[in-house]
């Protein structure tokens, strides 16, 4: 009673909406809410040159270059192929589209240690596509790289295909009528239409591959400055029972992916006010 | 006959390209053929080649290595726990997304958006961290560490631990997938199921459920490909006692670290073909779903 009088803003004549409310906000605050401020309580605890030390010592920065640096390759990379492969689903017919549209959430549903361990396999020196390969990938920052794009191709293309699908194609004969080349249309009227959602997409996949544990440290070799990526050091520190160091290096973490995350809301905002006015 | 007929099919064939010329808003067949070449090659070689090399890998070694990898008392024990934790944490989070989104589709209130934006939250924060949080809670150092261990109760290198890890990177599946078709739904359906006379119970069985089953069971499907496959928040909170805290993923691990290849691959082709039959699944699904999405616009124009 007490949670529909104080917070509903029109009375309804639907049920159940105390007894829904009351057990989705005791249910998140028990697996989510209390668990989270458990990190940021812990970081309390220390002092704040403790805290510094542990989130700037060299290997933690050699880390947070490695991991910010191949999440960016990665999703860049992805942010390209990806409308590449958008647009090729959408635009263009092919003998196997429809398996081939399936299999691109693969990643999504791939166990992340499998994708791993597989991508260790081929990308090894004697591997399948590894042999034909003039540097080494696997066990390098190179094989985290590979990693990151293996976990990070659906991203892009799920967020721009609709977008694509909606695309007014009269604004493209209307383009094309004015004079404007194959060219000139795609990236004048198509473009700017697509780039919020390719955007978002985008940041989806770098903010999915910050915290990517499982397909990399198969393929990375976790050799400290060099392949040891910031979620694996975490858990190094947590069985050296290093608790406080692993939770403050998290805490930056988390504080990352929640920035990233007001970003990614803000795009969205963006994509469907663009969307809804053209 | 044929060197006859070669020439005129060869003059005949840019005759026809010229009778219906390229339309304005298409692409040049060579700018078309280029693309699709470029997409295939980028997914073939970072989606399709690991995918096969899994199903190579494990066969490498022949049948009999492979089946006994999987039949092998700790590889048995692994695929139980992780049927298990799937077990327990999709329909925990089943029924949170069905009272959330009941919540949030049905009903107007304040704090709507900021509940919409904690409900994402698990997806932005990183598995490893994921089960840092329950360590923190839980473990022997943590909130209720000293409690658990006089009580003889044991959640974190436990059972208990992996659940709620589990729990935590697959909360919000249904409840993403259940909002938006709801609120698309919009109430006139269970407000007319009430004047009728409907219990509460009576218009969510008969009206709100059947309404949403196809979007229902989408999320259900990738809560469960999820829960089946976790691997950092797990094997935070595991321990990797074998035959006791490993799941299927972390079992792989263990026996690729052992270069026991052949058998990590095996039973890395079991999750393989949950993958292939959730991907499967999922594609019929969607079409239910984007049917089902297509005629509530229709009726709300």
């Amino acid at each position: 009673m007490l949670l529909s009088r104080g917070l509903l803003k029109r009375h309804s004549v639907l049920p159940g909406f105390d007894l829904a409310l009351g057990f989705a906000l005791l249910y998140i605050s028990l697996i989510v809410l209390v668990p989270l401020s458990a990190a940021f309580l812990k970081t309390f605890t220390m002092t704040w040159a403790a805290f510094w030390d542990a989130v700037t010592s060299p290997r933690v920065l050699a880390s947070y270059r490695l991991t910010f640096g191949a999440s960016f390759a990665a999703a860049a990379l992805n942010a390209v192929f990806g409308l590449v492969v958008a647009w090729v689903l959408v635009r263009y017919d092919f003998p196997f589209k429809r398996l081939i549209d399936a299999l691109v959430d693969l990643p999504f549903a791939l166990p992340t240690a499998v994708a791993g361990i597989a991508l260790t396999a081929i990308y090894a020196e004697n591997g399948w596509i590894g042999q034909f390969l003039p540097f080494k990938v696997s066990f390098t920052p190179v094989g985290v790289f590979v990693a990151l794009v293996f976990i990070g191709v659906p991203f892009v293309v799920r967020t721009v295909q609709p977008v694509l699908e909606d695309v007014n194609r009269e604004l493209e004969e209307a383009a094309a009528t004015l004079g404007a080349s194959r060219w000139q249309t795609f990236s004048k009227v198509i473009l700017p239409i697509v780039l919020p959602a390719l955007l978002t997409g985008f940041a989806l996949a770098f903010a999915r591959a910050l915290g990517e544990y499982g397909s990399v440290i198969f393929i990375a070799g976790n050799m400290p400055m060099i392949s040891e990526i910031t979620p694996l050091l975490i858990i190094t520190k947590l069985e050296q029972y290093d608790i406080a160091g692993a939770t403050a290096i998290a805490v930056v973490m988390l504080v990352i992916s929640f920035v990233l995350l007001l970003l990614i809301n803000s795009l969205q905002t963006w994509a469907r006010k663009r969307q809804g006015g053209v | 006959m044929n060197t006859l007929a070669l020439p005129t099919e060869a003059a005949a064939a840019p005759a026809r390209a010229a009778a219906t010329p390229r339309p304005a808003t298409s692409e040049a067949p060579w700018v078309r053929r280029l693309l699709i070449g470029v997409a295939l090659a980028f997914l073939t070689l970072f989606l399709f080649v690991p995918l096969v090399a899994v199903f190579f890998e494990a066969s490498k070694k022949g049948w009999d290595v492979y089946l006994a990898a999987i039949v092998e008392p700790d590889a048995r024990s692994a695929i139980l726990l992780t049927l298990t934790a799937a077990a327990i944490s999709v329909p925990m989070n089943l029924v949170f997304g069905i009272s959330a989104a009941w919540a949030i589709a049905k009903f107007d209130f304040r704090g709507k958006n900021l509940l919409l934006t904690l409900i994402d939250l698990p997806f932005s924060v990183s598995p490893v961290i994921a089960g840092l949080i329950y360590v923190l809670v839980f473990g022997l150092q943590g909130w209720f560490g000293g409690w658990l261990q006089e009580h003889d109760l044991k959640v974190i290198f436990a059972v208990p631990g992996i659940v709620l890890a589990t729990v935590f990177v697959t909360f919000p599946f249904v409840a993403r997938e259940l909002i938006p078709l709801m609120q698309a739904q919009g109430q006139e359906q269970e407000e007319a199921a009430r004047v009728l006379g409907a219990s509460g119970w009576q218009m969510f069985w008969r009206v709100t459920l059947p309404n949403v089953k196809w979007a229902l069971l989408y999320g259900v499907i990738l809560c469960n490909a999820r829960a089946m496959g976790e691997f950092g928040a797990v094997s935070v909170v595991s321990g990797h006692i074998r035959g006791q805290t490993n799941t299927m993923p972390l079992h792989i691990e263990i026996l690729y670290n052992e270069y026991q290849f052949a058998a990590a691959f095996a039973v890395a082709s079991l999750l393989a073909l949950l993958a292939l039959v959730t991907l499967g699944l999922k594609y019929i699904v969607e079409q239910r779903v984007k049917d089902q999405k297509r005629a509530v616009g229709d009726r709300s124009e």
